[in-house]
């Protein structure tokens, strides 16, 4: 299946079936085929006015009680930053998929991660961060896109999928999990259903008193810290045994990486690489400690350089870190990575490189 | 070294029906138990442009779904074969379309097929199966999939369309049968 | 002893915060009592804007939504498209309404979303101070029109009612003004026909109030109300302004 309509039919067999959104490449499969599939499962299709519309119809939708998605690119996801601070602030449960593309501005519509940085950070304004997951096939968007309502309804956040036009283009073989249509959100404590026989309630991420705010806020970091407890994931592959050289990279880019990663092993060069799947909560201790066995960092990225202040933060200056970036549209060659690795060991001190 | 992978590029101009070719040569190899990946270059590329899709095929993992410098080459067309001939690694194999390509600049250190995609289509039946007859050419050449699972991937892609089923089968098996024989082959 | 006044059900008993003579209070009443008399209390998710009137969200007993500034629409489709048997209401201010948000009602009405918009309104951005509203009319003094609004550099003021109504989609829209008992009354009715269009599932409902600021005008409440029928009247004419064809169901949502 192509990526985009894998998520799409994943959210489905998630039990999402309500999605409101506008139109923008490389994403636009994954409303196309909801348009089409929804409706017939007896769900809403909504093609919304814009993006800053659509970040309000899913905060609406939430609020009732519904599990649903959005999807957008970049510049899409920038409009919708509003909805997402007011979501966030309100603990509201939804998915946001983007399929990111290469800025800034209009920039280009071919792949890139270049909203990393917006991405992990919250996204928008106000004091808060997001879960943010990065697959780097289309099995694993899939999966997360599954994983992502799950986090959502548990933790009460939204919880943004972030791949890449690679991801949303490319066809791979997929397994879907075998419930056809998933269970519905789970929100009876707090969702807006109308007040028969209860007291009214509110949705809303409104605090004007300081205090109160100032506890909400705290609430919010203490959630994260749990969920960076317990749902920070990543892939260290090749990484058991002290490294010369530690490959980090996050979704299509450390697919490329794993590439180079096998190529540079079988001439007996000692690389691993080290993927966040969560990249927010970023696995901070997990590349630490790898980190703490390796000579040098390599950061791969289809941007400037975002992930790496990540990196750097594991590293805290205890290795040098080389950066290597394509962004713009143009995707590294496992080919290019690996030269890039074969010059970063070069670097090491004498002794380093058999 | 054995590759673990095998890259295959196909290039034409868009509404040459390339992805489809690479979409049913990805549908038969994952059918025969191989990984595979199927990846478009897609965008302003599309418009009036090549269209083009890298295809791998792998025993257990693809690792990078982008290719770059492809072990083969489909070349519906000039444009196509001037912009990724040259990026076809060494030993490769580069399939060409002779009634579009006119004056192919050949690589000494590749293998060259060609076949007149065109003719051999109207022969089968239907000028617009010349993608069915130069992915016919690859399997014939390479064996890389089976014909079974490649008419199977045809009679499930056109199970809409029945009556497009047969010409597009022929327009395959002609393309299978110039790829056997190597017809063509220009090999340095 | 006949009882001959009590409060609404769905208004919660707490004083009101809104200055003396706005009619913000007035108009939530008129709802509240609208919403006991058709008994769908326990139905109702109102959505309240950013302005004056947020605080509406503390005095109507139903749920309620706080949405952003302009996307009460936005809120209110993601609500009813997911929920349909909900009653689902926004309540506007002119600069959420008719600024901010004008994308958002405008393809909220097109779409003919099953709500109720209640648009309140009073010429001025009443919360952040008294600012030029796109409603305040040719010549009105606010604190960013300090020499009154100029038709040349600000244009005239918007007429929504109509802008919506021009629209081909099948609605409900009507305009009332709080400036007298008399329209009051006649308000109440409109409030009721707008819920009614969407409990048949009819069509999207819309109700534009004339409103007042007297403490953004600087005038007393009572010179408010003559300024509103003398000055606002002229431009935003009062009365039914579009009414759906008595059999139209769209062909969608119960
Ligand atoms: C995005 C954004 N911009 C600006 C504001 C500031 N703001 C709060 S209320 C308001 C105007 C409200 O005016 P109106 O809608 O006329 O309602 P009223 O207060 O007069 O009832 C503005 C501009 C905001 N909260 N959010």
């Amino acid at each position: 299946m192509k990526g985009n309509e894998a998520i799409a039919e994943a959210a489905i067999r998630a039990g999402c079936l309500h999605f409101f959104g506008y139109p923008i490449t490389p994403q636009s499969e994954i409303p196309e085929y909801l348009s089409r599939r929804l409706p017939e499962l007896g769900g809403c299709y909504v093609q919304s006015e814009s993006e800053v519309a659509t970040s309000h119809m899913i905060y609406g939708a939430a609020g009732v009680g519904t599990k649903v998605m959005t999807s957008s690119s970049s510049p899409g996801i920038s409009l919708m930053a509003e909805g997402i601070s007011y979501l966030a602030g309100a603990e509201l449960p939804v998915v946001i998929v983007n399929i990111m593309r290469a800025g800034p501005g209009l920039g280009g519509i071919l792949p890139a991660q270049s909203d990393y940085a917006q991405t992990t950070r919250g996204m928008a304004h106000g004091d808060f961060r997001l879960i943010a997951l990065a697959p780097a096939s289309v099995q694993e968007a899939v999966d997360l896109t599954i994983l992502a309502f799950d986090l959502a309804e548990k933790y009460r956040t939204p919880v943004i999928l972030a791949g890449d036009g690679v991801i949303g283009q490319m066809m791979e073989p997929v397994v879907l999990p075998e419930a056809t249509v998933g269970p519905p959100l789970k929100a009876d404590d707090w969702a807006l259903t109308g007040c028969v026989g209860r007291k009214p309630r509110k949705v809303s991420s409104m605090f004007l008193d300081p205090d109160e705010l100032n506890a909400h806020n705290f609430k919010l970091k203490a959630r994260f810290a749990e969920i960076a407890r317990n749902e920070t994931r990543f892939e260290a592959y090749a990484c058991d045994e002290p490294l010369d050289l530690l490959v980090t990279s996050f979704g299509i880019s450390a697919r490329i990486c794993r590439s180079a990663v096998d190529a540079a092993r079988s001439e007996g060069l000692k690389v691993g690489l080290f993927r966040p799947i969560t990249i927010s909560p970023f696995p901070m201790d997990a590349l630490r400690e790898i980190i703490g066995r390796s000579q040098r960092v390599l950061d791969v990225e289809m941007n400037t350089g975002q992930m790496l202040h990540d990196v750097e933060m594991a590293a805290q200056g205890r290795c040098p870190i080389d950066f290597f970036g394509r962004c713009g549209g143009l995707i590294p060659s496992a080919e290019g990575i690996l030269e890039q690795i074969r010059a970063s060991l070069a670097q090491l001190p004498k002794g380093g490189v058999p | 070294m054995m590759k673990p992978t095998t890259e295959i590029l196909l290039a034409g101009f868009g509404g040459h029906g390339m992805l489809l070719s690479g979409r049913l040569l990805a549908q038969a190899a994952m059918e025969m138990g191989s990984q595979v990946s199927w990846l478009p270059a897609y965008g302003p590329e599309m418009r009036g442009g090549t269209a083009n899709v890298a295809v791998c095929i792998a025993r257990d993992q693809v690792g990078s779904p982008y290719v770059e410098c492809p072990h083969i080459l489909v070349a519906m067309n000039a444009p196509s074969f001037d912009k990724f001939a040259p990026k076809v690694k060494p030993d490769g194999l580069i399939v060409y379309n002779e009634g579009l390509v006119p004056n192919p600049k050949q690589r000494a250190d590749c293998t060259a097929l060609c076949v007149n995609a065109q003719e051999v289509a109207i022969a089968a039946g239907n000028i617009r199966a010349a993608n069915l007859v130069m992915l016919g050419v690859l399997v014939g050449a390479t064996e890389l999939v089976s014909d079974d699972a490649v008419i199977a991937a045809i009679e499930s892609e056109f199970a809409a369309k029945a009556r497009f089923i047969p010409v597009n089968v022929a327009a395959y098996r002609a393309g299978v049968a110039h790829g056997k024989d190597g017809r063509c082959a220009q090999s340095a | 002893m006949n009882k001959v006044f009590s409060y609404a059900d769905a208004l919660i008993r707490k004083p009101f915060h809104y200055c003396p003579g706005c009619t913000h209070g007035t108009i939530h009443r008129l709802i509240a009592e609208v919403i006991d008399e058709l008994g769908i209390r326990e139905r109702v998710v109102g959505i309240s804007p950013v302005g004056c009137a947020v605080f509406i969200l503390d005095y109507l007993r139903c749920d309620m939504f706080q949405a952003s500034h302009g996307r009460a629409p936005a809120v209110a489709t993601g609500a009813k498209r997911c929920r349909p048997d909900l009653v689902v209401f926004t309540y506007q201010g002119d600069g959420d309404l008719a600024a901010i948000g004008t994308s958002e009602i405008v393809h909220a009405a097109n779409r003919g979303e099953r709500i109720t918009v209640f648009f309140v309104n009073n010429a001025v951005y009443g919360m952040t101070g008294g600012q030029m509203a796109p409603t305040s009319v040719p010549g009105q003094r606010t604190t960013t029109t300090p020499h009154g609004r100029n038709t040349e550099t600000d244009g005239y003021p918007v007429n929504m009612s109509e802008m919506l109504a021009a629209l081909h989609t099948p609605a409900y829209i009507a305009r009332v003004s709080m400036h007298a008992p008399k329209e009051i009354i006649a308000a109440r009715h409109v409030v009721k026909k707008a819920f009614e269009h969407q409990l048949a599932g009819r069509c999207f409902s819309f109700v534009e109030f004339l409103s007042t600021c007297p403490t953004n005008w600087g005038m007393t409440p009572v010179e408010s109300l003559r300024w509103l029928e003398k000055e606002m009247l002229p431009y935003f004419p009062l009365g039914e302004i579009k009414v759906p064809p008595a059999d139209d169901t769209g062909g969608r949502m119960p």
